[in-house]
């Protein structure tokens, strides 16, 4: 985590004056329930790229798909979505 | 305070304290307006609506659905760089209320009228000074006129105020709703460029730009919430000494010399009183009378609310033996009305300090007559006799 500014050095009126900052912002610690990909049962379908809400399905050149655990919030969407149940949600055991 | 004082050029015209402000506003050249009409702060929008109609004014007149509405345009117009007025009174202003926070968190540069208005139940059009006090914690700063001119006077320096960028915070100015808003008083008005000379166009801090994109409005939680707020309440403090400022470089253009706070004969005051608003006149007039008699009577009004004058009041009032706070308004369940806890909560750690009496008076637009105020003056003259208040509350001229 960077160093936290005091209210002296604040901009004016909560503005965050610099646009794309929350990529700083790593949400990957509050899952609960990780969701772990089995590759060899995934068809390249992108439905949980496409369903993810972060998005932390990271789709590579060749349409399969990677989860990026420092923004997954483990919500479990794409487990949900998955039509060939190539993703289950298992239990986070302290931390990544 | 505010003498009318005739200066060279300047025009003397009648207006009720609704047209004064409109007429304000239109001098102020406003971007943007955008309001909901309610009583008794219609005539204000109403005579803005037909300065935009006419060609008068150009600025965006913008009709909403309510006053919610119409405060949340009002701040995003502000963000974006405009110059924005509004106005509203009592239940307008109870609606608008959440909004009121965020448009002085996001330091917002609103100048808005509040004709000052009972809240219901029952419904009443007149005047309590209700809708100021539920103002009073939201971060705005909050002006308020005895007459007519001071209605156009305030309105003018009101913007200068909110956008200087030492402040940046939005601003109100209260009117006695009726007695000021409906009163046709003759006053002096600056010419139009006078006032453009005095209120250059306004300089906006981080507007909403596309091609320069920031957020506005995050999510700040415990991690941030509290140093904004620490910062806020930094700006609400250096307020003071810029509406010093402006003050004084109003008086240069307008020849009328404004105070946070209006004496009158606390000189060698026994007792005093402290009054909002239009009555401040009336209790004047009872003072001057009983000062003819010989009885050391002061009269403290306040011309500025929030930020609350701290330090003046106390000046004032440190040694005078009692003094009554009159309240246009009722705080239920508190240990006083709101102008009196201020008061009494800005004396508590002197070691001089007079007793003091809280006075409710004039709900739902009730005249407050001589007699009533001078009963006043008596309770504390008792008070400082005997050195007991015998009731710190009493309600003036209720049957």
């Amino acid at each position: 985590m960077s160093r936290l500014m005091s209210w002296r050095e604040l901009e004016i009126g909560c503005v965050v004056p610099e646009p794309g900052n929350s990529v700083r912002y790593k949400t990957g610690s509050w899952r609960a329930l990780r969701p772990v990909l089995d590759k060899s049962k995934c068809i390249k379908c992108l439905l949980c790229w496409v369903y993810c809400p972060e998005p932390a399905i990271v789709r590579r050149e060749d349409d399969s798909v990677e989860i990026d655990y420092d923004y997954c919030k483990g919500c479990g969407i794409c487990a949900n979505e998955c039509p060939v149940k190539a993703i289950t949600m298992v239990a986070e055991a302290g931390g990544e | 305070m505010a003498a009318v004082t005739q200066v060279k050029g300047q025009r003397r015209v009648g207006m009720t304290g609704d047209e004064a402000v409109a007429y304000a506003v239109k001098q102020a050249d406003v971007d943007v307006i955008a309001a909901y009409p309610i009583t008794p702060q219609t005539i204000i929008v109403e005579r803005l609506a037909e300065y935009v109609n006419n060609g008068e004014l150009n600025a965006a007149f913008i009709p909403v659905e309510s006053e919610h509405s119409a405060l949340s345009t009002c701040v995003g117009a502000s963000l974006a760089g405009a110059r924005v007025f509004t106005a509203t009174a009592s239940q307008g202003l109870a609606l608008m209320y959440e909004i009121l926070w965020i448009a002085s968190s996001m330091r917002t540069t609103i100048v808005m009228a509040l004709a000052n208005r009972a809240l219901s139940a029952p419904i009443n059009i007149h005047c309590s000074h209700d809708d100021a006090y539920a103002a009073r914690d939201t971060g705005w700063i909050q002006f308020f006129a005895e007459n007519v001119q001071e209605a156009y006077d305030l309105t003018i320096q009101a913007f200068r105020v909110a956008e200087d960028k030492r402040v940046l915070l939005p601003t109100i100015i209260n009117l006695d709703g009726f007695i000021l808003s409906h009163s046709l008083e003759g006053l002096y008005v600056l010419s139009d460029d006078e006032v453009r000379k005095f209120l250059p166009p306004k300089e906006p801090v981080n507007p909403i730009d596309v091609e320069k994109p920031m957020t506005y409005g995050p999510l700040a939680l415990y991690d941030y919430y509290y140093e904004f707020k620490r910062a806020q309440a930094e700006a609400m403090k250096t307020s003071y000494p810029v509406i010093l400022e402006v003050f004084k470089e109003y008086e240069k253009v307008s020849g009328r010399k404004y105070a946070p706070v209006k004496a009158y004969g606390m000189e060698d005051a026994e007792v005093a009183m402290v009054i909002l608003g239009s009555s401040a006149g009336t209790a004047r007039y009872v003072a001057r009378r009983m000062r003819e008699r010989g009885e050391k009577v002061g009269v403290l009004s306040l011309t500025l609310y929030r930020p609350f004058p701290e330090k003046e009041i106390v000046k004032y009032l440190k040694n005078v033996k009692a003094a009554v706070i009159m309240d246009r308004s009722y705080s239920f369940g508190s240990p006083g009305a709101q102008l009196f806890m201020d008061i009494a909560a800005a004396l508590y750690n002197e070691g001089e300090r007079p007793l003091l009496i809280n006075a409710i008076y004039g709900l739902g637009g009730r005249d407050l007559t001589p007699e009533q105020v001078e009963a006043a003056f008596r309770a504390a003259f008792e008070a400082a006799k005997t050195g007991v208040v015998k009731e710190r509350e009493i309600w003036l001229g209720v049957r």
